[in-house]
């Protein structure tokens, strides 16, 4: 209310004074919300609790080293491990990240360092759109682009799937770390007569590589837990892949047939291979943390 | 560079330009790609479904027949499926997600928020597939124990949706797994729209007296787009998830109206199917079914994006 206006009489002291009751009303208001907030919260931590209990207690029992180095053995036969599924993995993954980080990285650089305002936003929004497209559909586009007209399924065409899938995030963790560097970093460099692309490359790309790299390694944890788009794609094979244009196992497609299966020894394989699994990705998570973290306190200085 | 002499740096600066020219065509190219591919992920699947659109046309959508060996196929059972499990995770992940992004905004600080804030993108970060284990051994009989078989022997009559026979596989279980992974989306997005609010209000309200709740009351309520786009990132998502729900839903494609029993969704019936398509009919149906979700999923990103971007602009200019 402004200053100096006087109160109409009908709104007295006494009127304004709110009833016992309604004070009361509203306290306990007050503590019944807070206290939902906080049972909301609870609620949210409890699943991934539940999920990571289970899966060290029920994982833990399949994990040794025959895990690690050995075949799948067929069914009904014991032991055997998921070796080849395992390296498959890192082939499909170090394929697609060969093709989708440089690109990324330089889209980015795209997007930040050359692009007007409206392609910019342009493509900003593509990417975005991107990041939220079932992975499933770039199973189907790149069973279409590589499986089709190879004939067969192949490691490169999961290579292919899990590329479309890493590059929006590359793209976009780049961009955002880019736009951190400080402006002028880049009028320095150009004003000593260093050619703009060695100012991006030796001044811009150094001062973000801890950003970029963030990135990189969101996007391989991304992609190395992705089944959908690997299930038509590299499909599956029970031995080691005798060529990459062959079809090969993969660590997350192992874990679907298996657990899905009605064997017991193969659910207990699932279970290893998901502890595996959420082991990699929570691993490259905490050293994401630390590696975000150690740049916000450098940056702050 | 300053030591050399004049010569050389022309020299060296007519190197930068043909540099800075290939660079630029480089990155021009890597930043156009992203683009091109979106576009041609859409036109590939138009013209692989071809076959399919012109024999079912707009009816594709409306039949419930699914019968691969008589090659009639219609998408309305998976499209049920999935709009009524995305449904029933938002109706399950709504509350709790808001609820947390207000826990991490209004009432948590310090190495608490941190370690809350680490734990919710920790869960985005557990792969489907580890939820669809997770899933099949440990949430669907827990829940058919628990949950389904209770509710449907007290309310099975009364309420359609709860009918009995409750059976683990279920829409019910394929809706708690997709509340649970969408719930880290929801609520991180919620949590930069909360943060984003300027203090400034928080103050005026209780500067007039208002409690902490109400307080809260004031800040959701300006930040309301903001939610619903973060809501919308979640449907997003739980309409194209697949291997969790291919693992939990119980793949029947028909109808049922009871939640507690099995049904289907396009993702999944894409995942179960594709290597068993023989035919040129089957297999362009499928692409069809993936046709139809990729369109949906983009048409739900895009409105969801506009919102939060807006809702960012507008309090960057205020």
């Amino acid at each position: 209310m402004e200053p100096g206006t006087t109160l109409p009489t009908s709104m007295t002291a006494e009127r304004l004074q709110p009833s016992r009751w309604s004070q009361y009303r509203r306290r306990v208001m007050n503590a019944v919300g807070l206290g939902a907030v906080t049972l909301a919260m609870i609620a949210v931590v409890v699943p991934l609790c539940a999920v990571l209990w289970y899966t060290i207690g029920e994982g833990i029992a399949g994990i040794n080293w025959e895990f690690f180095t050995h075949l799948p053995t067929p069914v009904g036969e014991p032991g055997g491990g998921m070796a080849n599924a395992i390296v498959g993995s890192g082939i499909v993954v170090g394929l697609a990240s060969l093709v989708t980080v440089p690109l990324g990285i330089l889209a980015g650089i795209y997007i930040t360092e050359y692009a007007s305002a409206r392609l910019a936003g342009a493509i900003r929004f593509f990417t975005e759109v991107m990041l939220g497209l079932p992975s499933i559909i770039l199973g189907i586009f790149a069973y279409a682009v590589v499986v089709k007209p190879m004939g067969r399924f192949s490691a490169y065409a999961g290579a292919c799937a899990l590329s479309i899938v890493m590059l929006p995030i590359v793209i976009k963790t780049t961009e955002e770390i880019l736009r951190l560097v400080p402006q002028h970093l880049r009028e320095a460099g150009l004003a000593l007569g260093i050619p703009q692309w060695i100012v991006i490359r030796s001044i811009v790309l150094r001062a973000a590589s801890r950003g970029i790299l963030t990135g990189v390694l969101l996007a391989i944890a991304r992609a190395a837990g992705e089944t959908a788009p690997l299930l038509f794609t590299a499909l599956n094979n029970r031995f080691w892949h005798s060529g990459l244009d062959q079809p090969i196992a993969t660590l997350p497609v192992q874990i679907f047939t298996y657990a899905v299966a009605p064997y017991e020894d193969w659910h207990r394989q699932a279970w290893a291979g998901a502890l595996v699994l959420i082991t990699l990705v929570m691993v490259l998570s905490i050293v994401l943390r630390l590696i975000v973290s150690r740049t916000h306190s450098t940056s702050d200085q | 560079m300053s030591s050399h002499p004049v010569t050389a740096s022309i020299a060296q600066s007519r190197r930068g330009i043909v540099g800075n020219k290939v660079f630029f065509v480089v990155c021009a190219l890597a930043g156009i790609t992203v683009m091109v591919l979106l576009v041609s992920v859409i036109a590939q699947l138009l013209s692989d479904s071809r076959l399919s659109l012109q024999r079912f046309g707009i009816g594709f959508l409306t039949s419930t027949t699914w019968d691969p060996v008589a090659e009639e196929f219609g998408a309305l059972p998976f499209i049920y499926g999935t709009v009524m499990s995305s449904l029933l995770a938002m109706l399950l992940a709504l509350p709790l997600s808001i609820g947390a992004a207000i826990f991490l905004v209004e009432l948590s600080r310090g190495w608490i928020r941190t370690l809350l804030s680490f734990l919710v993108e920790a869960l985005a970060a557990i792969p489907s597939v580890v939820y669809g284990v997770w899933g099949i051994f440990v949430l669907v009989p827990w829940l058919l124990e628990r949950v389904a078989t209770p509710l449907s022997e007290r309310w099975g009559e009364a309420i359609p949706f709860l009918a009995p026979p409750a059976i683990g596989p279920s829409m019910l279980s394929a809706g708690v797994i997709l509340a649970i992974m969408t719930i880290p989306i929801i609520t991180s997005v919620a949590r930069d729209v909360l943060q984003a609010i300027p203090a400034s209000q928080r103050e005026a309200a209780y500067a007039l007296g208002a409690t902490r709740w109400e307080t809260i009351g004031i800040v959701l309520s300006s930040s309301r787009w903001g939610i619903f786009g973060a809501t919308m990132l979640g449907l997003g998502r739980a309409l194209g998830e697949t291997m969790a729900v291919t693992m939990v839903i119980g793949n029947d494609p028909s109808i049922h109206t009871s939640i507690l029993q099995p049904a289907y969704t396009l993702a999944s019936v894409i995942a179960n199917e594709f290597t068993e398509a023989t035919t040129p009919l089957y297999m362009s149906a499928l692409v069809e079914i993936g046709l139809v979700l990729l369109l949906t999923t983009l048409l739900v990103n895009i409105i969801a994006r506009l919102l939060v971007w807006s809702l960012a602009r507008r309090f960057r200019q205020a």
